[in-house]
């Protein structure tokens, strides 16, 4: 009998427990922020949480979704595919409503299968390679632009505005960088321009004279290049130490404040390609000011991860806090959201209907300062 | 467009990229050479040691210009000094704690120790310093040019490239000097031959070992010092990949033998940049590691090493 009531009290000490565990967590909507944060890219990873964070809380204060408040889970994925499937797993388990992430393509295109299978909604803020939407998964969606059509516009501006006749094509070997230097020589072919070079190279590595010198041998006029500021920073600096002046052009990948770090004085006068600057959207004005007064400047993503969140949180309250990713994915496809980016609408692959990339230009603030502006 | 010198100049180009390069991978290789040398295990947390004394190495050099020391020379001179000191110190317990309690046991256990405390340091230095890339400041910027024939025809070398080599090169005849011509050499050799016969010789082989394990983090010091200054920019992943390039040098020249660590490490560095320079950039490392793949094949001990000898 004795036995009994031991095995009664146990059981009711584990009832009791788990009870203490799920009890308050219940009346939040979780939305999973998912990015690198660790890692060489860890620059990134802060600007999604940062706007997601931002964005939530703007919409708590407003009394939230239907009456509930939303809480932010971060995952962590390194930009490695691997671990990017784990946090995928450990964000379903834990019961997300959504997820706005992550942030490397080749990372967004893995775990966007797990979602997929846990009919859960995905909005990647930042992952333009084609691929994402391309698989026509139904819960996949993006706020950012794609690199066909940001390697349309690196293409057009090298032909056209720079006519420049020997470009070496250099990319990082990665989904996402690969993919844009792809992009970016199918246009200059299109537009008759045919690459002198075109070069994989190895993330992590440091050194990279010996590939400057060689498109000092081809005397390239422009490089073009497809990766992230890690690289790219390290590769300009090189080519600059080794007297190579041919201009270095790359994507989305190296806005960041990093790159300039990184490169040093070679910075100035390096082109990129990136949506046209969300800080200086009339409708952002007011949460950018906020980000500024908590000293922190919104750049490159952050207001990206912004919309995510706002996308996110207007579907969910117009289908009462469902969690059926299909469901909400019908919702987005058909409605016109108002965001701080202006107002967003989804085609039926999950892309944005309007792209609005723009060449930008890295010069020096003085100091030894660096920043970019849009080329008019 | 071509002049007929433009070919030679980058093939000479190409060359020094490959010598500095291959410069770097043999000073890491050394401190993983020493080891096997005389305890015969692989210290997989060499490459971390090197990660480390980076960041040392711009910490101290913040430190010391905050203390108000202004003169660049100086201040290089009492960073270099700290940095060795404390990186050998690390060397110097990472054996300590992960090695020594383990001595005696079979050969894969100190194996699994290494890889285990080249992720705790890994992870110490990412969360006690973040994950973000560190900037190191441009000092002694300046470059050697040869030009031949017109203007923009010329071969290159920075300043710190040169000091790289130079480095490299003293580091290696100091180090022959030390164990080929000192008592303490006397001491390192006799080790390596039979450890219990070398203690009942009166030799201290615990010593010695602890001092092996500061020496290779001295050197990995240098190198970490140089590469800095070199790349500008670091992070806490730095030591994995230089980790493999240098193990896979030491090997390369014959794991064991101080001069095998540098001449794999030149001939590493050279493969891939003239690889990279003449070839293709995207196999590179694939023809880097052919290349060791068929050296093993027909010297299995590597270009310089010794066949091993079964201590009975």
């Amino acid at each position: 009998m004795r036995k009994i009531f031991g095995w009664i009290g146990i059981f009711a000490a584990v009832l009791f427990g788990l009870s203490i565990i799920q009890g308050p967590v219940q009346a939040q909507i979780k939305i999973g922020v998912a990015g690198p944060i660790s890692g060489p890219y860890a620059k990134f990873g802060e600007q999604l949480i940062r706007g997601a964070r931002a964005a939530a809380e703007e919409i708590n204060k407003a009394g939230g979704i239907n009456g509930q408040k939303i809480e932010i889970i971060p995952g962590d994925d390194a930009c490695d595919p691997k671990q990017a499937r784990a946090v995928a797993n450990r964000l379903v388990n834990q019961g997300v409503h959504a997820v706005a992430g992550h942030f490397c393509s080749s990372s967004t295109i893995p775990a966007s299968e797990v979602y997929d299978e846990a009919n859960i909604l995905m909005i990647t803020p930042a992952s333009t390679n084609p691929k994402v939407t391309d698989r026509r998964l139904p819960t996949v969606f993006r706020v950012c632009g794609r690199d066909d059509q940001q390697g349309d516009v690196a293409g057009d501006y090298i032909a056209n505005v720079m006519k420049a006749k020997r470009v070496a094509i250099i990319h990082d070997k990665d989904t996402y960088g690969q993919g844009l230097a792809n992009a970016t020589r199918d246009r200059l072919h299109k537009n008759g321009v045919t690459e002198v070079l075109y070069e994989g190279i190895t993330r992590g590595d440091k050194d990279f004279n010996s590939l400057v010198t060689k498109m000092k041998g081809l005397k390239v006029d422009v490089i073009y290049f497809g990766g992230l500021h890690v690289e790219a920073g390290l590769i300009v600096r090189q080519a600059r130490e080794q007297g190579l002046k041919a201009i270095f052009f790359s994507g989305d990948g190296i806005v960041s404040n990093e790159f300039p770090a990184i490169a040093g004085p070679a910075t100035d006068g390096v082109l990129m390609t990136f949506g046209a600057d969300p800080r200086k959207i009339p409708s952002a004005a007011s949460a950018v000011a906020a980000f500024r007064a908590g000293g922190y400047e919104p750049e490159a993503y952050t207001l990206y991860a912004y919309t995510a969140i706002q996308v996110i949180a207007q579907a969910l309250k117009a289908n009462n806090n469902s969690k059926d990713g299909t469901r909400l994915a019908k919702y987005i496809k058909r409605t016109t959201f108002d965001t701080v980016m202006g107002p967003k609408q989804f085609d039926s692959k999950g892309d944005l209907k309007v792209s609005d990339y723009v060449v930008y230009k890295w010069s020096p603030t003085g100091g030894g300062k660096f920043d970019y502006s849009q080329i008019k | 467009m071509f002049t007929i010198g433009d070919p030679l100049i980058i093939l000479a180009q190409q060359l020094i990229n490959g010598l500095i390069l291959g410069s770097i991978y043999g000073l890491i290789a050394i401190g993983y050479t020493m080891v096997y040398g005389i305890i015969g295990m692989i210290n997989f947390a060499h490459g971390e040691i090197y990660m480390i004394s980076s960041y040392l190495f711009a910490i101290f050099l913040a430190l010391v210009g905050l203390f108000g020391v202004s003169s660049v020379p100086v201040a290089l001179l009492i960073t270099l000094v700290v940095t060795l000191v404390i990186t050998g110190l690390y060397g110097f317990s990472v054996e300590r704690i992960a090695y020594r309690p383990l001595r005696g046991s079979s050969r894969l256990a100190p194996l699994i120790s290494a890889i285990g405390m080249s992720l705790v340091l890994q992870n110490f230095v990412l969360l006690s310093q973040g994950a973000n890339t560190q900037i190191f400041p441009s000092i002694y910027e300046g470059v050697l040019r040869w030009s031949m024939g017109s203007k923009d025809n010329f071969v290159q070398i920075t300043y710190i490239q040169a000091m790289i080599i130079g480095v490299t090169v003293v580091s290696m005849i100091a180090l022959n000097i030390l164990i080929n011509h000192t008592p303490l050499g006397r001491a390192c050799r006799a080790t390596q031959q039979d450890r219990t016969m070398a203690n009942l010789m009166g030799i201290n082989t615990d010593r010695v070992i602890s001092l092996t394990f500061v020496i290779g983090a001295a050197m990995a010091a240098v190198a970490g010092m140089l590469i800095t200054f070199n790349f500008k920019s670091f992070d806490f992943f730095i030591g994995f990949v230089a980790g493999i390039k240098a193990f896979t040098a030491a090997v390369l020249g014959g794991i064991g033998s101080i001069p095998g660590a540098m001449l794999g490490g030149i001939i590493l560095g050279l493969a891939e940049s003239l690889f990279a320079g003449l070839v293709n950039t995207d196999y590179k490392d694939v023809f880097a590691f052919g290349l060791l793949v068929t050296v093993l094949v027909f010297r299995p001990t590597g270009i310089l090493g010794q066949p091993e000898v079964e201590k009975i």
